[in-house]
């Protein structure tokens, strides 16, 4: 009963303030009316009795005030009023108060999407049961060159790792990287889409059950099994509008039925080192891959999934391995057969190549958030010096210095809160530009504001309240009341004394902003190098685009020949069309396949020293089209093709590699493993697989034989190619209607594509780069006109007294540009450490290259100038009369 | 009474609660009220008596209404709660142990 009764009068006097104080005065005012009739009643007249009463009664004010004290909520009262006191102090400068609020913003905004990014693509867990216990195997190779220290694995080493380490683990494997084409069907078009084999206890070693229908089960993971398929949540969607009979129906994958037996939930996207959130479909390896590849050690095209069983861990398990793998080279021999075994959390391989980029950059908003502080808690400091009369009255007056400290500190909450809010809107509207811009990054589908984030932005807003609103209180309360009191406008010894400590959070700015200038100059270099590299053809005006004939419906190499010739025919009659080829795989568009070769004329050589090569087809227009220049020898002819397709013609690197001392044309090459040679007839261009990798040696094959099933359909035009890509496209469907083209691309976006992590990671840096300079310039510029009021009258004196103006000049500049120099130094010094970190995003450039550290010293000095020049140069101009009248 | 403190504030709320054991009174009375009864020497100022009579409704031992008094003006009166008795009763006996206590050892000494 008592809990509720004090309840009912707490909320009462929460709610019924205004009332109760009313009441209270009543209250008090009636007592008073007592007291006078009593007077009256003793036998004095009405004013002296009023007046008695009035003096017995004491100050009705602070009986008031004691009264109201014993109320609950006291405190929130006087909160109440120190936060209507700062609302109106903030209101009273907006455009401190909109500065601040929007510099808070832009902070607060960058980390929490920062830490919204970091969070869901490095922190969060994977969404398969236990993900501590999966770890992705890879094989290693002591004689590989290249440096890849996670190769793939081949089905023949799986095997043999599942059943040697049964006790320890489960192992499944997964092939990310197969695609097939989906047939027309109910009106909805042909497609290609990206598809997984996978062992079939994939989905039991992740703990993954299916939305609807069931998982594979090991008779479908037989070669003699029917053909099954199971379906990711977004293509069931997408294609299929969620429709739940679909589960039990055949599709149409390569012009073969499968029979759809599950759904996957939506939760489920593969993530690995190899991509996998682009996959629509899962099928079974064992029926899927051609029989020799489940047998081979040759053929790396797996990832293991493994996950541990309890007691296990990874170096044990990769010990047992890596011995395995050793012995499987021994017994197997072979120069493609591994000789280790290595691995790590399958949420690492997911992102490990994230890390350092998305650390770098939240560390740049962390410093980005320290500078938006201080710029903040030096404006505070500024306003409290300016103010510092008034609070030293206040504090003579009794005014409690907790109670004023919780003043700047409730004025500093507000800024930040505001900020806080603004900022909370920028992130959302940051990380929808994200996803939206960024679709290809792992794991991008985990990034999502929740409960932390909304917690991590109050953290942060509580931080930056207490570190501006303590730097501004601390100094504001100095305890000097008589000091500031007494201070006369002639002597300046408390306010040197603030923008001393303003200076110091200045060096510490500039600090901080040239470590990030240095960091974005460094990432801004390398991506310009990797855009500068010339991946060995023309890429204006090229179109590219891949179709893959489907084994069914294209059962003969001639079949497939007859396509090829009739499309490129075709494409090369359109109007505008300077010249069209196919090739395998496009300049800058990823890698082809590879093999080691061997020169048939000379000595043999062993394995270790045998040259890795390139392997890409070609049809005879593809090197005139893209511009590759042949440097030697012929061309294939139309005719050699088919059975006589056994002519190559070698990159320039390709013959440095094979032919280091002799003449190549008219030789014969081959691979070790296979009895075909190969008559070596021209030597054209090098080119890059990749931009931002060095050219690899090449070989190009006739594509009119050689097994080649796709192609991709490469356009040049003198202007505006993207207007090609329909027409071609139709051409390919009347030649058959089940064809999708897919992949439509220029060449400058694919080059575009895989040169996007670095543009992106260097413009954010830049853009915090300079947002933190301007900051630093608005605070250089704050201080110094600071200075400059405070001086004034100094100055006037200075000038009344002779000095020539120039002097006053190089006085004030000299005092603004101290702190700018002082930070460049410990910036540029702290640089140095702070570069070593981001060492691994760096494309062709040194960590401390000296230009960019140069550059960074210049601009930041350019900008310290500017800033400092407008008050410095006002400080000259003064009227020494007038200077001297300043109070 | 100068500055209240804790002895005389306990005391002053013991004094309140016991005068209103009887009737509701307003503020006023109850100061005079404790005058008279302690032959003038207990004089309460209101600067002490307001804060504990508003103490003691927030801790709910007394409660207040509004109503028309012997002078016919408004006035507030208060009256003993339930809860508030049981306090009277915690701190008469409390006072009354207290001050047998003081008086050992101060009718001792004389």
């Amino acid at each position: 009963m008592r809990w509720w009764d004090r309840c009912i009068m707490a909320f009462r006097s929460l709610f019924g303030r205004a009332n109760a104080g009313a009441r209270l005065n009543d209250e008090l005012s009636s007592h008073l009316e007592h007291q006078i009739a009593q007077n009256v009643a003793a036998g004095m007249n009405a004013e002296e009795a009023r007046y008695a009463a009035l003096r017995s009664f004491g100050n009705p004010a602070l009986l008031r005030e004691q009264a109201r004290t014993t109320w609950s909520w006291g405190w929130l009262e006087s909160f109440a009023h120190d936060l209507r006191y700062s609302l109106r102090t903030l209101r009273r400068t907006p455009g401190f108060t909109a500065m601040a609020i929007v510099v808070m913003a832009l902070g607060i905004g960058a980390n929490v999407a920062l830490f919204t990014v970091v969070r869901g693509v490095l922190l969060k867990p994977l969404p398969y049961m236990d993900p501590r216990q999966l770890f992705t195997l890879y094989e290693a190779d002591s004689h590989h060159k290249g440096g890849h220290k996670f190769l793939p694995t081949d089905f023949g080493s799986f095997s043999l790792w599942q059943s040697a380490i049964r006790d320890r683990a489960e192992m499944a494997a997964v092939s990310p990287w197969q695609d097939y084409n989906v047939s027309a069907e109910g009106g909805r078009l042909p497609e290609k889409i990206d598809v997984a084999w996978c062992t079939w206890n994939f989905f039991n070693v992740v703990g993954v059950q299916p939305a609807l229908g069931r998982s594979f089960a090991e008779y479908d993971d037989r070669q003699d099994a029917s053909a099954t398929v199971m379906l990711t949540n977004s293509f069931w969607m997408r294609r299929y509008s969620g429709d739940a009979a679909i589960v039990g129906k055949t599709i149409w994958l390569d012009a073969k039925p499968y029979t759809v037996i599950g759904i996957l939930p939506a939760t489920f996207v593969f993530s690995s080192s190899f991509g996998g959130n682009t996959l629509q479909a899962w099928t079974p390896v064992r029926h899927e891959a051609p029989p020799w590849l489940i047998t081979t050690f040759e053929d790396h095209e797996f990832l293991v999934i493994a996950r541990l069983l309890h007691g296990t861990t990874l170096p044990m398990l990769l010990d047992r391995l890596d011995a395995l793998q050793k012995q499987i080279r021994r017994t197997h021999g072979g120069p493609s057969v591994h000789d280790g075994a290595v691995g790590h959390s399958m949420l690492d391989d997911a992102v490990e190549t994230y890390k350092t980029p998305l650390y770098a950059l939240l560390a740049a908003t962390g410093c980005v958030l320290l500078i938006a502080c201080m710029n903040v808690a030096s404006l505070l400091v500024a306003r409290a010096a300016a103010r510092s009369k008034d609070l030293a009255i206040r504090a003579a007056l009794g005014g409690g210095r907790l109670r004023l400290m919780r003043e700047r500190l409730i004025e500093s909450v507000l800024l930040s809160g505001g900020g806080g809010a603004l900022g909370l809107m920028m992130a959302w509207g940051a990380l929808q530009w994200l996803i939206h811009a960024r679709g290809d990054m792992h794991r991008v589908e985990a990034i999502q504001m929740d409960g932390m984030v909304a917690a991590f932005t109050v953290g942060l807003v509580a931080l930056c309240a207490l570190f501006s609103g303590l730097i501004a209180a601390l100094s504001s309360t100095g305890g000097q009341v008589l000091t500031v009191l007494q201070e006369s406008s002639r002597a300046h010894s408390g306010g040197t004394s603030r923008a001393g400590l303003r200076r110091s959070l200045l060096v510490l700015e500039v600090g901080l902003t040239v470590v990030l200038l240095v960091g974005a100059g460094l990432l801004l270099k390398s991506y310009q190098r990797l855009r500068s590299n010339n991946i060995g053809v023309p890429t204006e005006n090229v179109l590219t685009m891949r179709v893959g004939l489907p084994a069914v419906s294209y059962k003969q190499p001639a079949q497939q020949v007859a396509f090829f010739e009739k499309v490129i025919a075709r494409v090369r009659a359109i109007p505008g069309v300077v010249g069209a080829g196919l090739v395998s795989t496009a300049p800058g568009e990823g890698w082809n396949g590879d093999s080691t070769m061997i020169v048939v004329e000379h000595p043999p050589l062993p394995v270790t020293e045998m040259s890795d090569i390139q392997l890409r087809g070609a049809d005879p227009g593809y090197f005139a089209a893209i511009q590759l220049p042949l440097l030697r020898g012929r061309i294939f002819t139309a005719d050699e093709r088919l059975e006589r397709a056994h002519v190559v013609v070698l990159s320039q690197s390709a013959v440095h590699a094979l032919f280091p001392n002799d003449e190549p044309i008219g030789k014969h090459i081959k691979s070790p493993d296979e009895n075909t040679a190969y008559e070596v007839i021209g030597v054209v261009g090098d080119t890059r697989w990749e931009v931002a990798e060095p050219p690899m040696a090449t070989l190009y094959g006739p594509i009119y034989g050689n097994n080649y099933n796709w192609a991709t359909i490469v356009v040049r035009s003198a202007k505006n190619v993207e207007a090609l890509a329909l027409p071609v496209q139709k051409i390919v469907g009347e030649l058959d209607p089940d064809l999708p083209v897919f992949d439509v691309t220029t060449l400058e976006q694919a080059i575009g594509k895989s040169t996007m992590d670095s543009e992106f990671d260097s413009l954010l840096v830049l853009a915090f780069a300079v947002i933190a300079l301007l900051l630093a310039a608005a605070g250089l510029y704050g201080v110094l006109t600071y200075l400059v009021t405070q001086r004034t009258n100094e100055i006037g004196i200075r000038l009344a007294l002779g000095a020539p103006r120039e002097n006053v000049l190089r006085l004030m500049l000299t005092d603004g540009l101290r702190p700018a120099l002082v930070g460049l130094v410990l910036g540029l010094a702290a640089s140095v450490g702070v570069v070593r970190a981001i060492r691994s995003m760096l494309y062709a450039t040194q960590a401390l290259d000296p230009a960019v550290f140069a550059g960074v010293a210049a601009t930041l000095l350019f900008v310290a100038a500017l800033a400092c020049l407008v008050p410095a140069w006002r400080a000259s101009r003064l009227n020494p009369m007038r200077a001297l009248r300043t109070e | 009474m100068g500055k209240p403190n804790d002895l005389v504030q306990g005391t002053l709320d013991l004094l309140i609660l016991k005068t209103l054991r009887l009737e509701a009174m307003h503020a006023w009375a109850i100061g005079k009220r404790i005058q008279q009864i302690s032959g003038e020497v207990l004089q309460v100022q209101q600067g002490s008596l307001y804060p504990a009579l508003h103490r003691l409704e927030q801790q709910g031992w007394i409660k207040a209404k509004w109503a028309e008094s012997e002078t016919g003006r408004q006035a507030k009166f208060y009256a003993l709660t339930a809860a508030g008795r049981k306090q009277l009763e915690a701190e008469t006996a409390n006072w009354n142990r207290l001050s047998a206590a003081i008086d050992l050892i101060v009718g001792e000494a004389s």
